[in-house]
Parts: structure tokens; C-alpha cells; sequence
């Protein structure tokens, strides 16, 4: 069941790299960039699991916390139109 | 007893992959960006929640136990607010949802 899951979660990574490929928009493209992010999470785990070495587990940490924060910044420079500037007023 | 937290296991594994593909597809096959959105939340939230709670059953009471909560508690606070920053910067973009067409009937609530 372990590499049934593995395969599933690999099927998931190929269809949003579909979307990320052929998205209209950007923000399209950015979504399927963080559900691979999570998705790869996910396979890191389950990886581990299925060679018997969940020291990968750490590696899934670091890369949550790294797409957390790419993910914000990129949409914040989409927002504001650089990475400084205020959060707070729209538009 | 070991027997039943084996099948539990598997049972949520399923249940997660079967999530994940629903999501995947619907990533795919949905009209409109916001729609999409919920498409692939459900990836992260459903998804991943039964596939980290299958290797929890797995775990057992150790440090890895742990490290999967960490996983899952990380991904159930940042997925949610990636995905809802991601869709208020769209909107603030000007992209507008894909309404019903202007002959169409209205659907009833």
C-alpha cells in the first residue's frame, strides 16, 4: 500500500506539472508550483517509510518551511510589485 | 492488534491517494482559477492529512511519531494560508471568477 501511495502521489506531481505548464495565468502556475511543493513533502515521507529510513522525514520539514516562504514572497512581490513595500492597503 | 492498526493503515492510505488523484484531476480539468484552487486545496488538506495519518498508525509512539506531526501541523497552518493569499492577490489583480452566462437560468439554492 506504501508504494501504491507513492505511485498516486507521483501521478499527482505529474498532473499539476501539466497545469503548471499550460495555466493561462500566473497565479495558475503558482498554485501547481506549491501543490508540487506539498506533494513532494508527502513523497519524501512516504519514501522513507518504503526503505525503512524516516530519517528522510527531516528533509520534508526543510522543504515545507522552504516553500512556505517562496510561496509568500513570490506573492507579495506579485501583489505589491516588490518585496518591500506595505502589506497592509490594497492596490 | 498489531493486525487491525495494519489495515487502518492502509485503509487511510488508500484514502489519501484516492484524494490526492481526485484533487490532481480536478487541478486539471477545472474552468476557472478559483475553482482550481479548490481543487488543489484538497490535495493539501485532505490528502495529506490521511497519507501523514496512515504513517502515524505506522509510526507508533516514537520520534518519528512526532516528526510527522510536525509535518502535518506544518502543512495544515501554511497550505490554507499560501492558498488564500494566492487567491486574494488574484483578486486584487483584477482576475474576475467565471460566472453563469447572461441567458442562463440561475441555479436554485
Amino acid at each position: 500500500m506504501l508504494s501504491a501511495a507513492v505511485l498516486a502521489v507521483l501521478a499527482t506531481i505529474a498532473l499539476a506539472l501539466c497545469r503548471a505548464s499550460l495555466g493561462p495565468t500566473v497565479f495558475d502556475r503558482l498554485q501547481a508550483a506549491s501543490t508540487i511543493g506539498t506533494a513532494a513533502m508527502l513523497l519524501l515521507a512516504l519514501f522513507g517509510f518504503l526503505n525503512g529510513r524516516p530519517e528522510f522525514l527531516d528533509l520534508a520539514l526543510v522543504y515545507g518551511l522552504l516553500n512556505v516562504v517562496g510561496v509568500i514572497a513570490v506573492l507579495k512581490f506579485f501583489r505589491n510589485g516588490s518585496l518591500g513595500g506595505s502589506v497592509g492597503d490594497p492596490d | 492488534m498489531s493486525l487491525v492498526i495494519d489495515i487502518l493503515s492502509n485503509i487511510s492510505l488508500l484514502v489519501g491517494s484516492l484524494f490526492c488523484l481526485a484533487g490532481a484531476v480536478g487541478m486539471l480539468r477545472m474552468p476557472d482559477f478559483y475553482t482550481r484552487v479548490h481543487a488543489a486545496s484538497l490535495i493539501e488538506t485532505a490528502g495529506a492529512g490521511f497519507i501523514l495519518l496512515g504513517l502515524l498508525l505506522q509510526a507508533g509512539f516514537t520520534l518519528v511519531a512526532a516528526k510527522l506531526l510536525m509535518i502535518g501541523l506544518l502543512i495544515l497552518f501554511a497550505s490554507p494560508t499560501a492558498s488564500h493569499a494566492l487567491a486574494r492577490a488574484a483578486l486584487l489583480r483584477g482576475l474576475k471568477p467565471l460566472l453563469a452566462e447572461k441567458g442562463e437560468q440561475p441555479s436554485k439554492p
